[in-house]
Order: C-alpha cells, then structure tokens, then sequence
C-alpha cells in the first residue's frame, strides 16, 4: 500500500518535472525562433487582432463591473469615517496594483490562452504542423512565434485598459450614483497614485503575467497529446496552471514591489 | 531484408541491382516507442521513377516509417539515405533543404484550415520562392488543373470533402515540383470514385512529373493495381517483397491471409486470452 503510492508520488513527480523541462526547452525554442518575426509582421497583427483585439469585449465588461463593485464596497466602507473622498484614490490603487494585472491574466487565459492552446492542439491532431515541418517551415517559427508574442504584448495593454475602465465604473457608481465629488475624486486619484510605485508596477506584474501565460497556453498546445481529449486536457491544463503561475507570482511580485 | 517472392535472381545480386538505381536506402532500420519494437532491421530500396508500396497490417510502423524517412522521427539504428544524403545526420537547414524537394501526402490531408484551398497549394511557394504573385496564381492553378479542383480554388477547407481534401494536398504537395512524394494511407475512408480518382492521380503525376512515389497503405487491391513494387511489413519486418504479380502467387499462408483479407489464420482472429471455457464457467472443481 505505501509502496504503490510512494510509486505513484514519484512517478507523479518525474512527470511534473520531465513536463517543467520540456516547457524551458521549448522556451528556449521559441526565444531562439524570435528573430525569424521580423519577416513575420502580418502573422504578428493577425493574432495580436485575435488574441488580443476579440479579447476587448470580455476585459471591458469584467473592468467595468470590477470598477463599479469596488466603488461601491468603497463607498460603503470609507462613509463610516468620513473619508468617501478618498474613493477615487481607493479604487485606482486596488486596480492598478493589483485587480487589473491579476484578473486581465486570469481573463486573459481563459479566453484567449485556452483558445491559443486548443488551436495549436488541433493543428497537431490534424497533422497541420507536421504537414508544414515537411514542407520545410518550422511551426516554431510560423506557428508559435507569433501567437506568443501577440499574447505577450496583448496581456499589458488589455491590463492597462481593465483598470481604466474600472476607474470609470468606480466613478460612475460613486460620484454618479452616490454622490461622491467629482473634483475630489479626481484629484485624490492624481495625488495618491504614484506613477513610478503604482502604475509602473503594476505595467510590470501584466507583463510578467502575459509571459508566463503566453508561454503556458502555447507550450500547452504544442506539447498536447494529438488526440481530442489530449486537447482537451491540454486546454484545462492552461487555464488551470496559469492561475495558479499568476497567483503565485503576484504574491512574490507585491511582496518585492510594495 | 526479408523475402523475394519468385525472385529469378539470388537475393543478394537483386539487392545490388536495386541498390544502385535507388532513390531511397534503407539499411538495418530499427526503431522502438518505449520499449516496444516498431521497426527492426528493415532494408528497403525505393527506386527511382517508380511507384513503390508499403504495405502491412494496421499499427505495424508503416506510418513511423514514412516519418523517419522525411526526417521527422530518429531511428534507433540503421541508416537512411536519400538522394545521396543520409537523412538522420543532416543538420536541421540541411533536412529543410532536403523536404523541398520532397512532397508528403497526409492520411488527413492536414489542409491549413484558416486558408483557402487556393493560399494552401500557394503556401510553400509564398514561401520558398520570391516569384511575383502573378506567377504564383498560374502556378496554384495549374497545380488545382492537375488535380480537378481549379473550380474549388476559393473554398476553405471545411468545406471540402474527404476526398476533395486530399487531392487539395496533392496539389500543394508537388507545388515546388519535388522528386519525390509520400502517401499516408491515401485510399482510407474514401468512396470507390474517389479512390479511382486518386489511384489516377498517382499514375499520372508519377509518369508525368518524373517523380518518385512511396504509397503506404493496407489496401490491396488499390495497391496491387497501381506499385510497381511492394514492400509488405508485419511485425516490424519486411515479411516479403517484389511485384504486385510475385506477390499474388507467394505460398506464404501469412502473405495469403493478408491479401486474401481471410479472418482467422497465421494472424489469428482472437486476441491472446486465457481458456474461454475456464474463464465463463470458472476452473474445474473450482
């Protein structure tokens, strides 16, 4: 009985590490394959529509409900010390430091990390990446390069646009439909909010998060077992692992950062 | 290197004569996934210009070895050469140097499914060539000519059939005019039309085009109709080999049962089991 699960710990574990190891080396495939871009721009604005643009919708409506929950839980709480004031300040900081990269990652893996892996899986179960490896072009470089870098440089930009929306929710709920001062709020906003600690900060967790997402959801899908439940596995596994990744990093990061 | 059927020479003189008119050396082949043994010690010779067939029941690593012939698998042993180069040593520019000039049609087509059938036969031109667009529209076309399908060029491919979709491939397959093509099972699933269609389709793009074909496949009579040679696989060796006629009169009751189709024979029809009888009603004085 102990044996078995001691066995069934360790092989559990080779797999997670042998897996780890397949991930860094296929990194360093891709980060070898990266110049091959320049004669890629197309390609590149192609996913970056697809992964990124189609990804507007969802980040839009999460930052404006974001945005407007945290005015009003805001205003619920800083009206009990006369600080309402202070909501405009309250809600930019909780975005831009910390709601804003981490649920755009969350989203963002959801939406369009899992759509990448599943795409990239497909192409494996229909031998479309094979087809082109034996027409002589590299699916690294044709196939992943692209998509990870669209992913990469989408993640920040879509954070950026969550928090603003959020702002705006925040505002609409407090100033429009509570009462908050519109002038306070704003000025609060712009004299708490440091752009170097805050702002940049936070630009930094979205693109640590959009890496690390970027690469999950297309190793993901390169390394899925070419069947439909390989695909399917594989999909889970990317929404799942980039949570827990995200998570885990946030942690580190504001515990660096702030 | 497994069996002539009726050869009229000794194996060994056959084995050089072939040898030196061969596009593709395969020497002492092996190949295991895990510990299973897929391939071992195969030879096999494609010559050139003809159409040669490998065949063998379902799972025996004909597909593997499609695949380590264009380089896309590594063998555990044995050699491979093609054209003069042996395919396993090449360096990664060198192979892609190689797999322009050599085509591969899939079992599944593997269309891009994201562009029309026009932009796939036009993909490895786009490419591997610098022509000016005009130039690549005439070609895509006459490649769609070739296959019957210029009509088709504006469809994507979910809106192809089975059999529409391979011959789509076809036409990207010898886009850059290789000498050589592969075929991945290219009867299965098909309709008799259509396996008529593609059956003629290899005839005549082999005769035409001056290629060299290797058709993998388990259907016989397809087969049988058009290989100048066959190459039948089982077990993870070459059982036998010669031509479709040699073949039909080998007294081998395996090589019968596999042309024939029978069930039961020297493969058997039952997976091994324990006592049927035991199992169903227990051992005796049980």
């Amino acid at each position: 009985m102990i044996a078995t699960l001691l066995q069934d710990f360790g092989r559990v574990t080779l797999t997670a590490i042998a897996r780890m190891g397949r991930g860094n080396l296929f990194m360093l495939r891709v980060l070898h394959a990266l110049p091959s871009l320049r004669f890629g721009g197309p390609l590149l604005v192609q996913q970056i529509y697809s992964v990124g643009v189609l990804s507007l919708q969802i980040i839009a409506v999460s930052g404006l409900s974001v945005g407007m929950v945290l005015g009003l839980q805001g205003y619920n709480m800083l009206v009990d010390f006369g600080a309402e004031q202070s909501l405009g300040q309250a809600t930019a900081l909780s975005l831009v430091r910390e709601l804003g990269p981490v649920l755009t990652a969350l989203l963002f893996a959801g939406r369009a990390g899992s759509a990448l892996t599943a795409e990239i899986g497909l192409m494996k179960v229909t031998e479309q990446l094979s087809a082109m490896e034996m027409m002589a072009v590299d699916p690294v470089k044709r196939i992943i390069v692209p998509r990870f870098v669209a992913a990469f440089l989408s993640m920040p930009m879509l954070a950026a646009i969550f928090s603003a929306i959020g702002v705006l929710g925040g505002y609409f709920v407090g100033v429009g439909l509570l009462g908050v001062d519109s002038g306070a709020f704003w000025s609060q906003m712009q004299s708490k909010v440091n752009f170097g600690e805050d702002i940049l900060n936070g630009f930094v967790k979205s693109i640590v998060f959009g890496l690390v997402a970027a690469w999950i959801a297309v190793f993901e899908g390169y390394d899925a077992v070419p069947t439909t439940e390989g695909v399917s596995r594989a999909t889970t596994r990317t929404v799942v692992e980039t949570a827990f990744a995200v998570l885990g990093l946030d942690f580190i990061l504001t515990a660096v950062m702030f | 290197m497994g069996n002539r059927v009726n050869a009229t020479n000794n194996n060994g003189a056959f084995v050089n004569e072939r040898a030196n008119d061969s596009l593709v050396k395969v020497r002492g082949l092996s190949f295991r996934r895990n510990e299973r043994v897929i391939l071992e010690k195969v030879d096999i010779d494609i010559l050139r210009g003809k159409i040669t067939a490998i065949m063998g029941p379902s799972g025996t690593g004909k597909t593997t070895l499609l695949r380590i012939i264009g380089g896309q698998l590594h063998p555990l042993q044995g050699s491979v050469e093609i054209d003069g180069l042996e395919v396993p040593a090449l360096s990664t520019p060198d192979l892609y140097e190689l797999r322009k000039r050599m085509g591969m049609l899939f079992q599944t087509g593997a269309l891009f499914s994201d562009l029309t059938v026009f932009e796939n036969v036009a993909f490895p031109l786009r490419v591997h060539t610098r022509l000016p667009e005009s130039l690549i529209r005439d070609l895509v076309l006459m490649k769609l000519q070739a296959v019957g399908l210029r009509g088709a060029q504006a469809l994507m491919p979910a809106e192809l059939s089975g059999g529409m979709a391979r011959r789509v491939a076809l036409a990207r397959a010898i886009a850059l005019d290789p000498m050589m093509i592969m075929y991945d099972e290219p009867f299965t699933g098909q309709d008799p039309i259509t396996v008529g269609i593609i059956m003629k389709l290899i005839q005549q793009l082999n005769a035409t085009l001056g290629l060299t074909s290797i058709i993998v496949s388990h259907d016989v009579v397809e087969v049988s109709a058009i290989a100048d040679y066959i190459y039948v696989i089982a077990e993870g060796h070459v059982m036998e080999h010669g031509t479709p006629a040699e073949l039909g009169h080998s007294k081998s009751p395996w090589m019968q049962q596999f042309l024939q189709g029978l069930p039961d024979g020297p493969a058997p029809f039952h997976y091994p089991a324990s006592d049927f009888a035991t199992e169903l009603f227990g051992a005796p004085g049980a």
